[in-house]
């Protein structure tokens, strides 16, 4: 039986943080997720951004993490392989009574120690972002506020992991837990069991269903929907900053958000959903989100609209839970990261490991860990004469699968051999079908490719693993 | 990086790229064709079916039948072509013109021309661009891809279909899907008329009993992992009758909602596009508003047949060809669209020369007049028996046609 020190459930964004930050200990690490590939939840369906630490009050343990991980993209982004941006933050208000909240924050960015946080005019506003609805009355601007890929982010944090010792275990669905001496020993829906002395719970949206099975704390994981759409990157509304509405109660409202790789996302909505598996766009959020985009940024046009898609918030009150469970030994508590999840995560990885520390975890430092992943690169990034020299060392660089995001066919096999075998996996690795096509053109190709590295059959093609076949029949 | 020099690049290798590069070469322009796919022949290659070519050739050819009648002309003129090779952009460095490319077995090439002619394409829209709401499982796919996967790749997409949208790509699939051992349950079209041609209704539907929703909306797609099924709503007086919506259960979802020209590298290229057919604005001349950048073919604007790409795109080449010898109209009319008119192309014409107009009806009609209006004054009709958006009009005008025409006048064409 596989045995490790610690099992870390669900590899989201923070799951692949903590097993990153514990790579760098003399430590046995084991990394479980239940679907085909890492960052399938929560954490590829959010609005990709590192906020400007001025939304909630540092007494609560989110601000908190958040300041603190907002603060350590930089490093990351130096030593990992994903696109990040500081672009900075504008709240804008679209009335005079709006004004009183944006001080509000602006006082609260300042309590909580936000650098470069100022209030605008009317006129400073217009200046930052010339896009902006006319009748912006002033706002704020917070100019460390920032855009990434969150599925780039987590697929090379779990790349760094793994690079130094971590195992990752896709398709491991835990199915039931039960202490045994000094280990848990952890049990698959396929039937494998591991052994693990402490595990962490960040298992997002279910970290309730695996709470109960660790014999731990009762509570439960409500999922409130966030509806976005995706415009195409030759949209004439594409701001160069985050655009943020004045928030209300209960959300951060619908922003306008020029994505790192060029595209703008506009949403999220904030609906309770059915169900934990309920990712289904409704017509009317979609308008709504229109609508209040169009209050912001008046040049949206659906004409732009590439697709639209929901991410779930795993909601639980009002702040993280993050902690010992005082219920079950050796286990740590993940759970309710909802915004600023993303931002907080790479300092929730340094929370956890202090935890498991209190909790009686040895951390020896690894001499060997080395932080640094190899950056791929990409053709759309590369200008003629290094696209040249990418092709003369790779012929297949040459060669464009996917033509609205210039995605080259090395660049797909680099993700398969990374491990990315579904359709969506491959799409959220390169980009490729994430343009204005859709996959309409490439989705072929990508198959033969997939194919060919792999040896799967045109039946095992899937778009993101289980019941996902792509094909139904072969001629 | 290889430099390369040529009289002419024409980028893309479908129908209208090998057409115009055949009229460039025939007039002694040294030119060379620019193709990302593999082969020669463009979306043509996967359109398997007949009823190409009875214009061009008088006879019912298949969509590679035809393709080739243009590459082996292509081949014996010994046209240079590259393949398997990607345009990135199209820029002017010192004044010249240059083409960025990119290929596996050539790298990056730099290529300086002093023609170029546009001849990309276009795209299928997709789910997001009409927004159907609903999850987002495997078995959603466009009439293409999903022609491409029957016809070329050999893989069946899906058993039991649902076509959204009428489009002549969605018809054809009807049918190639039933051919197939598939279930076709329905074709959707939210408009109260067929995109699609009317022979494609008869010999792809009611040939095989397929039922066409007219003024029906698919407002939901159900299903996790794969789609399980759609929520059709009527639409009457132009209002969702959601108290009427019913459901089909499927395991896919066919798109065939239109056509988008491909115009991302005329766009960052600075070329000026018209928001109504998404294509480079044109002179009389195919020109965009880039001196030397022609344009024809689906990229131009979407055609309903083929035989009327590779005509047009004769033109391009030709004027092209004029063009790199010098020759410039002396003077230019311009054309505006007016009732009923959706688009007319070109926006200019030459009063010394005679004139090939492309146009869309905006209403479907019987017994309509196609007016031309030189300053207000009718100076063609032609009686049409009946009109529809989906069936392209043209009209060729010569310089009799527009002989009383001064200095500011406008050519105005109108559907009455």
């Amino acid at each position: 039986m596989e045995q490790y020190d610690v099992a870390i459930i669900g590899a989201g964004v923070c799951g692949a943080n903590i097993a990153r930050k514990l790579s760098q200990y003399e430590l046995d690490v084991a990394l479980l997720e239940k679907e085909i590939d890492v960052s399938l939840g929560t954490s590829k369906a959010n609005s990709g951004i590192v906020h400007g630490g001025f939304h909630d009050h540092i007494s609560t343990l989110k601000a908190r993490l958040e300041l603190q991980g907002a603060l350590m993209f930089d490093r990351l982004h130096e030593e990992l392989d994903f696109p990040f941006e500081r672009c900075g933050i504008l709240v804008a208000a679209l009335h005079e009574d709006e004004m009183r909240a944006i001080e509000q924050l602006y006082l609260q960015g300042v309590e909580n120690g936000v650098i470069g946080i100022e209030m605008c005019s009317r006129e400073r506003m217009l200046e930052l972002e010339p896009k902006l609805n006319p009748d912006v009355v002033g706002g704020l601007y917070a100019p460390s506020g920032g855009i990434l890929e969150p599925y780039r982010f987590v697929f090379s944090l779990v790349e760094s992991a793994r690079k130094n010792g971590v195992q990752v275990k896709t398709e491991f669905e835990v199915a039931q837990a039960e202490r045994d001496g000094e280990f848990w020993q952890i049990q698959s829906k396929a039937g494998e069991t591991i052994r693990a002395r402490y595990v962490v719970n960040s298992a997002g949206l279910h970290a309730d269903t695996i709470s109960a099975a660790f014999g731990a704390e009762r509570f439960t994981i409500a999922p409130r929907k966030g509806e976005y759409y995706l415009l195409d990157r030759t949209t004439k509304a594409k701001p160069s900053r985050v655009i943020f509405p004045v928030p209300t109660e209960v959300s951060k409202g619908i922003l306008v958000i020029p994505t790192v790789e060029g595209t703008v996302l506009i949403g999220p909505t904030a609906s309770p959903a059915q169900d934990k598996e309920d990712f289904a766009t409704t017509r009317d959020q979609l308008e709504h989100i229109l609508h209040s985009a169009r209050m912001m940024v008046p040049s949206i046009s659906e004409n732009d609209v590439i697709t639209s898609f929901a991410g779930l918030r795993a909601s639980y009150g009002n702040d993280f839970y993050i902690a010992n469970s005082e219920k079950a030994p050796a286990f740590v508590q993940v759970a309710g990261i909802q915004s600023p999840g993303l931002t907080a995560s790479p300092a929730i990885g340094e929370y956890v490991k202090d935890l498991l520390k209190k909790a009686g975890l040895r951390l020896v430092e690894k001499p060997s860990w080395d932080p640094y992943v190899h950056k791929v690169p990409r053709a759309r990034d590369a200008d003629p004469y290094t696209l040249d020299t990418l092709v003369a060392q790779d012929p297949a660089y040459g060669d464009i699968v996917c033509r609205c995001e210039r995605v080259s066919e090395a660049e797909i096999v680099k993700a398969i051999r990374a491990g990315h075998t579904t359709l969506d996996g491959i799409k959220y690795y390169t980009r490729a079908q994430m343009g204005r096509c859709q996959g309409g053109f490439c989705t072929y190709k990508i198959i033969r490719i997939l194919m060919r590295e792999t040896g799967m059959s045109w039946d095992q093609i899937t778009k993101h693993g289980g019941n996902s076949a792509i094909l139904k029949g072969s001629l | 990086m290889k430099q390369l020099t040529f009289d002419a690049v024409v980028v893309g290798g479908g129908a209208a790229g090998m057409s115009a590069a055949l009229e460039l070469d025939a007039r002694g322009h040294s030119v060379l064709i620019l193709e990302r796919e593999d082969t020669l022949g463009g979306i043509l290659m996967q359109c398997i079916h007949n009823g190409f070519g009875l214009i061009e050739f008088n006879e019912e050819l298949t969509g590679p039948e035809f393709a080739q009648r243009f590459e082996e002309k292509v081949s014996a003129r010994n046209i240079q072509a590259s393949l398997r090779t990607t345009v990135l952009d199209i820029r002017e460095e010192e004044g010249r013109r240059v083409v960025y490319a990119v290929s596996p077995s050539q790298g990056m090439m730099r290529i300086e021309a002093r023609a170029v002619v546009l001849a990309m394409g276009c795209r299928e829209r997709n789910r997001g661009n009409i927004r159907i709401p609903g999850t987002r499982p495997a078995g959603i796919y466009t009439a293409g891809l999903a022609q491409r996967l029957v016809n070329i790749e050999g893989y069946i997409p899906g058993k039991d279909v649902v076509i959204i949208g009428s489009g002549d790509i969605g018809l054809i699939m009807a049918r190639r899907m039933t051919w197939s051992g598939c279930k076709v349950h329905a074709v959707i079209e939210i408009l109260p008329y067929p995109s699609g041609l009317t022979r494609n209704i008869v010999q792809c539907l009611n040939d095989f009993g397929i039922p066409l929703y007219l003024s029906h909306l698919v407002t939901d797609i159900y299903g996790k992992d794969r789609v399980e099924g759609i929520e059709v709503t009527p639409i009457e007086s132009g209002a969702l009758m959601h108290e009427k919506a019913f459901k089909i259960a499927c395991d896919t979802v066919l798109l065939s909602v239109g056509l988008v020209p491909e115009n991302e590298l005329s766009r960052n290229a600075g070329i000026e596009i018209q928001p109504t057919t998404n294509g480079p604005w044109v002179d009389s001349m195919l020109m965009t508003s880039l001196p030397g950048v022609f344009a024809c073919g689906n990229v131009l604007h979407v055609h309903d047949l083929v035989d009327y790409v590779v005509e047009e795109a004769r033109r391009a080449g030709a004027n092209a060809a004029a063009w790199l010898s010098g020759y410039r109209p002396s003077r230019e009319i311009r054309i505006k669209t007016g009732s009923n008119i959706r688009y007319v192309l070109p926006a200019r014409l030459n009063p010394e020369r005679e004139n090939r107009l492309y146009m869309r009806s905006l209403v479907v009609k019987n017994d309509a007049r196609l007016e031309v209006r030189l300053d207000g004054n009718v100076v063609r009709s032609r009686k049409l028996a009946h009109v529809q958006p989906s069936e392209m009009l043209s009209l060729t005008l010569g310089p009799e046609d527009v002989a009383a025409a001064g200095r500011d006048s406008v050519v105005e064409i109108a559907l009455v």
